[in-house]
């Protein structure tokens, strides 16, 4: 029975490195996308001034 | 071109997300409870199958490596660099899974057996292929450098692969030249985890290529605006 704690030690290694990877992938995603938005504005903005 | 990737990310994120779930039922539930080990030997199913993403991804990086310094396409850089951050975080998750097996069936966290002692410098390898990365700061030395390093280093993985059945070890070997230590069960639940896990690396891969993709966008709109 005490080997369970052990079991489930290298499972949660598993799922903590996998959210942890998701994770950071999808919170960069979201600020480069913002990212790009803005730098879209500020390009439309521009042009538009220069006509 | 955006929304087929788009599919095709979304697919293989829940196509993977459905087959590790029916991996952990087999792992649990299908997978007969090992005699001499008890449940802890369950963490074999997982262990081996990360090794093989690990071992599958650093293959890919030498694959783009090698298109990379043929073409000298980005995309193809991109892909190597991808292919080794998905590749280390599972090779971490190896190591680690492989220390808890260890203190159960060893009564150690860690010894320097040949596995554990190639396993090591093979992380430290692709660990060091991000840091050369980092520093550099010119994109296209970057890439070629990185290109080189993607395609030495694999040399590790062969000689890890290889390390049990080369040198005297305590190391358990599962596949052999003739046929596997397992019964059926066992081996029909790892042979599942490993195809599991293979859709799972593709799906980190398209995600983690997408993100170096949107950076790239980000510097070309920097660059059009003069910033």
């Amino acid at each position: 029975m005490e080997n369970l704690v052990y079991l489930f030690a290298a499972y949660a290694v598993f799922w903590v490195l996998t959210f942890a990877f998701v994770f950071r992938i999808a919170r960069r995603q979201r600020s480069l996308q913002r990212e790009i938005e803005a730098l879209k504005r500020a390009l439309e903005a521009r042009q538009e001034s220069w006509f | 071109m955006i929304s087929k990737n788009h599919r095709l990310s979304d697919f293989l994120t829940w196509a993977s997300a459905i087959a590790i779930m029916v991996a952990l039922y087999m792992v649990f539930v299908y997978a007969p409870t090992e005699r001499t080990m008890g449940h802890v030997q369950r963490i074999f199913y997982f262990h081996v199958s990360t090794a093989w993403v690990g071992f599958f991804a650093f293959f890919v990086t030498l694959v783009a490596s090698m298109a990379y310094l043929g073409k000298g396409t980005r995309q193809w850089d991109i892909v190597a660099l991808s292919s080794v951050e998905v590749g280390l975080t599972f090779i971490t998750m190896t190591i680690v899974t492989g220390s808890i097996w260890a203190k159960v069936a060893w009564n150690v966290w860690w010894t320097w057996d040949p596995r554990l002692t190639t396993s090591t410098i093979l992380w430290l390898i692709y660990a060091s292929y991000l840091m050369l990365r980092s520093a550099i700061e010119e994109e296209a030395r970057r890439a070629r450098f990185a290109a080189v390093h993607g395609i030495v280093g694999f040399v590790s993985v062969p000689i890890t692969f290889m390390a049990i059945r080369w040198w005297r070890t305590i190391h358990p070997v599962i596949f052999e030249s003739q046929g596997f230590n397992l019964t059926t069960p066992m081996l029909t639940t790892l042979l599942f985890c490993i195809g599991a896990f293979t859709l799972l690396y593709f799906a980190l891969l398209v995600h983690r290529v997408r993100l170096e993709q949107l950076a790239d966008e980000v510097e070309q709109l920097k660059h059009k605006l003069g910033r």
